[in-house]
């Protein structure tokens, strides 16, 4: 039997997330078929016909899955999954929420933000912020495994796979939505990005934000990230957070500006290729998992770093 | 209304844990145990929902073995009305038999609304709020950042990747709690005397009908893949020669 991969995207495009989860879905060992799940979304099942490997495309089009709300999506997981022995989708808050739905209705225990894929039913999978690592084997019949992507090279391109419209499941009343603030950034996305400069609650404001840690992630191209603590005082939007309970990201450089390391953070980050700290303190746990610490004010560092990253890629 | 909050007894956020040698698990004994800070958020909220008269009674459960009632105590002495204690042999029962629990237990109080934790910080599943909503057929909203109650409904804004969302759920409904809910109070010495005399009922799995045997099979407990420190540099120009060497930049 085959695997059903659930994909990340916005109805007009296809996530990088998703040709990451592919890589693991595609360890399992069986065919992989892709679910497009959305309204008015053809182009994200043409964006995911091209990854390679993949058999086929699902496309479910239909207003009742505008938005992506669990309930309807979820009866939807439940009908399509008596075909498939495995339900893969990756970590990211739709298919966090949807995904345990599909496992209690098909009473499978779901194993979540599988970092490894040992055999098509053992995973690896992060506990206690990542402290341990938890090897289990699945003893249901199925299994349903959310992917923390960051831990998975993404599936290149170069397949053409054939696009098969799905009518849609019988949804449960229940759930209106009301209304969305996605913010509009310029910057790549933070689970995609190669770079990432992310400052804490020394930053001190959103102004100082804006003139310091953005200008440097500009230098840079990169993303922005925050901690907790900047997020919680206002500094940052909550969808910049890094962080055991926020993202989870490992980009080729992690930039942490005045951010103390605390093991909730250290969980969304530690993985990152070459990590940077800027603190003021020495003895900031932050040091403990940087490549090049920097002690000193950030305040008078960053502006420096800003302007010496300027002038090497001029 | 009443409102049932389940809360999970968790190693307390701020123990580093360590792996045992064996790789047979994580090492538990004398180490600080504390509620799951996402479930004294579920906790505030239901509190504030009543003060707000919005609710008639909070209701808080856990599941667990020896020593759970302390964590239920704590939400006592918070200010919820009763404790509901299911006990087992062990500690880590599965997301997926806790949400079965929990159904048994939802039938028998008829709350009208449920608010979990997103995520317990032991196990990180991130499940249990998801597969009750599912099992009960209720409507669900997770990461809720902010709530309010309606007649017959609940607007929730919810933590989405990329901002916010915002749900209309009718009531009854399954909520769970992202840390920006609320600040969570601290029991004040009356109410923890107080809590010392609230009820807690005991229940066993057993009584309710769920079978508690595991269906992921722990293998193997792993030390994660270590990281070591690097150098300390002593300027701004050193650190950009060392990122170019890197091939970062
Ligand atoms: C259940 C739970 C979940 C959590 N989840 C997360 C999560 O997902 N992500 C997360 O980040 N946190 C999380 N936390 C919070 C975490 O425990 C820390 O409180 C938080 O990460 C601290 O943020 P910070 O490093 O910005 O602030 P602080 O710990 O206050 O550190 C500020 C640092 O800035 C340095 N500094 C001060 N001034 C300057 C200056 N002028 N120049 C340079 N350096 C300076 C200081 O030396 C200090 O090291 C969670 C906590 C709990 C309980
Ligand atoms: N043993 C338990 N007893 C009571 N509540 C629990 C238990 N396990 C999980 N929960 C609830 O489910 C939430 C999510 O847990 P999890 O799905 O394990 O990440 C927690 O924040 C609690 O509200």
């Amino acid at each position: 039997m085959a695997t059903l991969l659930f994909a990340e995207h916005d109805d007009a495009s296809l996530n990088p997330v998703t040709a990451r989860a592919l890589t693991a879905a595609l360890a399992l060992g069986a065919p992989v078929h892709v679910l497009v799940v959305g309204e008015n979304a053809r182009p994200a099942a043409e964006a995911a016909a091209k990854l390679e490997g993949v058999a086929e495309v699902l496309l479910a089009d239909a207003p009742v899955y505008a938005h992506r709300l669990a309930e309807p999506v979820a009866s939807l997981g439940v009908a399509l999954a008596a075909q498939y022995d495995a339900l893969v989708a990756p970590s990211t808050a739709v298919w966090k929420s949807v995904l345990p739905r599909i496992a209690a209705l098909i009473d499978v225990m779901q194993v979540s933000d599988a970092v490894a894929v040992i055999a098509p039913d053992i995973f690896e999978r992060p506990i206690y912020a990542g402290n341990a690592i938890q090897r289990v084997r699945v003893r249901d019949a199925k299994k349903v495994v959310t992917i923390r992507t960051a831990a998975f090279a993404a599936t290149g391109e170069g397949g053409s796979a054939p696009i098969r419209a799905i009518t849609p499941a019988d949804a449960p009343a229940g759930t209106l939505f009301v209304g969305e603030q996605i913010a509009a950034s310029e910057r790549p996305d933070l689970t995609a990005a190669r770079i990432i400069v992310s400052g804490g609650r020394a930053v001190g404001s959103a102004e100082n934000f804006a003139k310091v840690i953005e200008p440097l992630a500009d230098a840079l191209g990169a993303a922005v990230g925050a901690s907790r603590a900047a997020v919680d005082a206002g500094y940052a939007p909550n969808d910049w957070q890094v962080g055991q309970t926020g993202k989870v990201v490992a980009p080729d450089l992690y930039v942490a500006v005045g951010i103390s390391g605390a093991i909730q953070h250290l969980a969304g980050m530690k993985d990152s290729k070459v990590i940077v700290a800027i603190n003021k303190d020495e003895d900031a746990p932050i040091f403990s998992v940087a490549d090049f610490g920097l002690v000193g004010d950030l305040f008078q560092l960053v502006p420096e770093l800003t302007a010496e990253i300027a002038k090497a890629k001029a | 209304m009443k409102i049932l909050v389940p809360v999970k007894r968790v190693v307390d956020y701020n123990v580093k844990i360590r792996v045992k040698p064996d790789g047979s698990g994580v090492e538990l004994a004398n180490v600080k145990m504390s509620m799951n800070p996402f479930d004294e958020i579920a906790i505030e909220e239901a509190l504030r929902l009543k003060e707000a008269g919005k609710a008639t009674e909070v209701i808080a459960v856990s599941i667990g073995p020896v020593k759970t009632d302390e964590t239920i105590r704590t939400a006592l002495a918070m200010g919820a009305d009763r404790g509901i204690w299911v006990k087992t042999d062990e500690a880590g029962i599965e997301p997926l038999t806790v949400a079965k629990i929990l159904r048994k237990i939802v039938e028998a109080e008829g709350p009208g609304l449920v608010i979990l934790g997103k995520q317990a910080i032991d196990d990180d599943a991130n499940q249990t709020g998801q597969m009750l909503s599912a099992l009960l057929g209720w409507p669900q909203a997770t990461f809720a950042s902010k709530v309010v109650v309606g007649e017959g409904k609940i607007d929730v804004t919810r933590e989405i990747d990329g901002g916010l969302q915002t749900l209309e759920l009718a009531l009854p409904a399954v909520l769970t709690t992202d840390l920006r809910l609320n600040e969570p109070r601290y029991a004040s010495l009356p109410n923890i005397m107080k809590a010392k005399k609230k009820p807690i009922e005991e229940k066993s799995a057993a009584d309710l009908g769920i079978d508690l045997s595991p269906r992921l099979e722990v293998l193997s407990t792993l030390e994660p893949a270590g990281r070591t420190a690097g150098k300390k540099v002593g300027s701004v120009a050193e650190l950009v020669g060392d990122l170019k060497q890197a091939g970062v930049i």
